[in-house]
């Protein structure tokens, strides 16, 4: 189902969100613990590379469709 | 002048008028009295032909009264006029026919010397009886006289029958010949009836005549021979010198003989009477024959007539000889009387003078004296000269007495000649007369034979010249004939043939008609069948696309139908040679067939989802597809109020692409039911939308479709089935 598919697509970008800012938030914290002395800043930093790489992974899958597939380039 | 003239014309108008009639009264009056003198003539000249006419029928009725010629003249001439004289007349008169034959006369039967022979027998019985045979010839007389009124009245029925028949000519052309011949064989029998009754007659007449003739000249015979034994006994008896006792013998010899002679006489004369009986009934007989008229029969009655002739010839011989010896008798017995006289008054004599002799004298010998016997001698002497003297006497006498008996003798002679020779002229009349009868008889054979012959030549040329008549009208009648039945041949065959053909047209007609009504019949089952078939079809094509039409409706509310493939296999199957129908069947979408399609109603909810979807990412499309731009468009979804349902106009404009208005035209389509229009307005979505309504707009295509083709399949199945359908 065609009108499915963005919600399962927003599920996803959900799902990799909390994915990756978890993640993110993970390392961060985990590099801040270990190696920034608790400092914010990897936790930040970590929490948003994820948020920003939840963030451009989404709207890849959003944009998926209207983009130009390399099958066609290669065709043409 | 004018006026003048006017009146002078006027009066001379007037006058003329006047002139006029003052000369028609006169005229008229005279006219009047001329027309009532007349009338009076008229009514005169009516009268007197009035009276003429009935006194002409009258005197016409009158004398046809009187003259029976005359009406029958009248008769003949003047039709009807029979009619009026049988009226007032009555029946005509029967003709008059004058009497053709003169009345024969019979001669009396004149049988010779009947009351001669009757006397010297002395019967009073056969004088009775002679007496009666005189009567006898008496009713002979009127009985042939009677005999021939009815001959006369037959020959008058004869003749009046003959004159009817003349009479009747003129009615008749001729007598039918059956009629002709009917009265002819007619007559033929009569006369063989009468020949054979006659002949029967005669012969039995003949037949008992001979008998009795025999029978009297046998009796005549008999007492012929006991005349002659007692003549010639007496005779014995008188010259017999015999003893006594012979003598006595010989008397009662004598006295048998004669009555045996009496007897046998008495038995002669009855014998002879009913021969002459006989006779006089066949001389009856024979004369009636003759009477009628047969000459048939003329042989017959000349014979019977010689035998009756005969007959009496020898009755008369017999009789004469009868007679002779009964003369002789009497004179033998005469002799004897006078012996027996002379002997009684010599017994007297002797008795007288020898009174105690008695009895016979011869037997005295022995018993006389002397005396007797001189005495007896004296007396014989004396006797012996008396009879001498008496002998002289006797002589002169005898000699007297002999011319006197002589001239009697010769009387008698002549007398018994007389009637001998009248007998003797009788019989040759009566044989000449049968001679000339038989002459006759012959002539009249010969004669008829020869009429026979000349009417058997005449009938022979008459059949020769009928024959060729008859012949040649033969030929004729039967060419006519030919002809008539060649005609009536041919028209027999033509109409026969015009029948035979009218019948064959008819029924070649009826033929061909009942056979077109076949074919008729046959084509009409035949499409009937076929029409059966279809219909069968049809029905079937209903009732499989009915199935599909059922199968549609299985679709859940979010599972799509049962895959229509069977559905389709039976409507495959079912109009295997319906080319709409397969081709309809192949148009349906793969889709269908496998998966089956959505209902309506699943479309409709899940549109709702769709332009829910539709409307958040209206502003998605090929450039804006950041994160950013899904946020706007979501905020503007929300922020955008518009009506949910909008109609969509008949065209669309191009502000009408908006998503937005797209989506709430197809709303309002959606909400009323058309999907088509949903489905199509929805197409009309780009970017984003589009691809999240791409789904739906699929599904709502292949149910669409599948829709589409269902009902035409339906309208179709419809369309048959009503075809099919056959009006009542």
């Amino acid at each position: 189902m065609s009108e499915k598919e963005i919600g399962q697509k927003w599920d996803r970008c959900l799902a990799d969100c909390a994915i990756k800012a978890g993640a993110g938030l993970g390392l961060g914290i985990v590099f801040s613990v270990v190696f920034f002395k608790r400092r914010t800043l990897p936790i930040a930093f970590g929490t948003g590379a994820g948020l920003g790489m939840a963030y451009s992974n989404c709207q890849n899958d959003l944009r998926s469709p209207y983009l130009l597939q390399r099958n066609t380039t290669k065709e043409q | 002048m004018l006026r003048v003239c006017w009146k002078g014309a006027n009066a001379a108008a007037q006058k003329c008028l006047c002139g006029k009639v003052a000369a028609h009264p006169l005229q008229h009056c005279r006219r009047y009295t001329s027309a009532g003198n007349s009338g009076s003539a008229a009514g005169k000249i009516v009268a007197a032909s009035l009276l003429t006419v009935g006194g002409g029928l009258g005197g016409t009725i009158l004398y046809a009264k009187w003259d029976p010629k005359f009406r029958a003249n009248v008769e003949k001439n003047v039709p009807y006029s029979d009619q009026l004289f049988e009226m007032t007349l009555g029946p005509p008169p029967p003709p008059f026919i004058p009497l053709q034959k003169k009345p024969i006369k019979v001669e009396p039967l004149q049988i010779s010397s009947v009351s001669e022979a009757s006397k010297d027998s002395k019967q009073p019985k056969s004088k009775g009886k002679s007496k009666e045979k005189q009567s006898e010839p008496a009713p002979v007389e009127p009985k042939p006289v009677a005999e021939e009124t009815p001959a006369q009245s037959q020959q008058t029925i004869e003749a009046e029958e003959c004159h009817e028949c003349a009479s009747q000519e003129p009615t008749l052309k001729e007598r039918p010949v059956e009629e002709v011949a009917a009265r002819l064989a007619q007559q033929d029998r009569a006369e063989q009836e009468a020949l054979t009754a006659l002949s029967a007659d005669l012969e039995e007449a003949l037949g008992t005549s001979a008998k009795f003739t025999l029978q009297a000249i046998g009796a005549q015979e008999v007492a012929l021979t006991a005349i002659g034994t007692h003549t010639l006994k007496l005779r014995e008896a008188m010259d017999s010198e015999d003893p006594s006792d012979k003598k006595s013998s010989q008397w009662r010899e004598l006295d048998d003989a004669l009555s045996e002679r009496t007897r046998s006489v008495d038995q002669a004369g009855q014998a002879l009477l009913q021969a002459k009986e006989q006779l006089e009934k066949l001389r009856d007989l024979i004369n009636s024959a003759k009477e009628s008229k047969l000459e048939s029969a003329r042989p017959q009655i000349l014979a019977a007539e010689e035998n009756l002739h005969s007959m009496i010839v020898d009755l008369d011989k017999v009789v004469t000889k009868v007679q002779a010896a009964q003369s002789e008798a009497k004179i033998v017995s005469q002799y004897s009387e006078l012996v027996n006289e002379a002997r009684a008054q010599f017994q007297k004599e002797l008795s007288s003078i020898t009174p105690e002799v008695q009895a016979n004298w011869k037997g005295l010998t022995g018993k006389l004296s002397v005396d007797d016997l001189n005495s007896l001698i004296a007396h014989a002497h004396r006797r012996i000269d008396q009879l001498n003297r008496e002998l002289a006497e006797q002589r002169v006498r005898e000699q007297i007495r002999i011319e006197a008996a002589l001239d009697q003798q010769k009387h008698e002679h002549q007398r018994a000649m007389e009637q001998t020779m009248t007998t003797a002229i009788q019989h040759s009349r009566e044989d000449m007369r049968l001679e000339q009868e038989k002459k006759v008889q012959e002539v009249r054979e010969v004669m008829e034979a020869e009429m026979r012959t000349q009417l058997r030549r005449q009938a022979a040329a008459h059949t020769d010249h009928l024959r060729d008549v008859l012949k040649v009208q033969e030929q004729e009648l039967k060419e006519e004939a030919q002809e008539n039945l060649s005609i009536k041949m041919m028209e027999l065959e033509t109409n026969y043939r015009r029948q035979a053909q009218e019948q064959l047209d008819s029924f070649t007609l009826d033929v061909n008609s009942a056979y077109a009504r076949l074919q008729g019949m046959e084509e009409a089952i035949d499409s009937h069948v076929v029409a059966e078939e279809e219909a069968r079809k049809a029905h079937q094509l209903w009732l499989s696309v009915e199935a599909l039409n059922y199968t549609l409706k299985t679709a859940a509310a979010d599972t799509p139908t049962e895959p229509l493939e069977g559905a389709v296999h039976a409507i495959k199957e079912s109009c295997a040679d319906n080319e709409f129908a397969q081709a309809l069947t192949t148009a349906l979408p793969e889709e269908s067939l496998t998966r089956g399609v959505y209902s309506e109603a699943s479309l409709r909810a899940r549109f709702y989802n769709v332009r829910r979807l539709a409307r958040r990412v209206a502003l998605i499309d090929e450039t804006r597809n950041s994160l950013y731009q899904y946020f706007l468009s979501y905020l503007q979804s929300v922020l955008l109020f518009e009506k949910e349902q909008e109609a969509p106009p008949a065209k669309l404009a191009p502000q009408d692409l908006d998503t937005f208005k797209l989506l709430a035209y197809a709303t309002y389509s959606i909400e009323h039911g058309d999907l088509e229009l949903a489905a199509k307005l929805i197409n009309q979505l780009r970017g984003e939308s589009r691809r999240v309504a791409q789904d739906w707009l699929k599904e709502a295509r292949l149910t669409l479709e599948t829709k589409q083709v269902i009902s035409l399949l339906s309208a179709y199945a419809n369309a048959v089935g009503l075809g099919t359908t056959q009006a009542p």
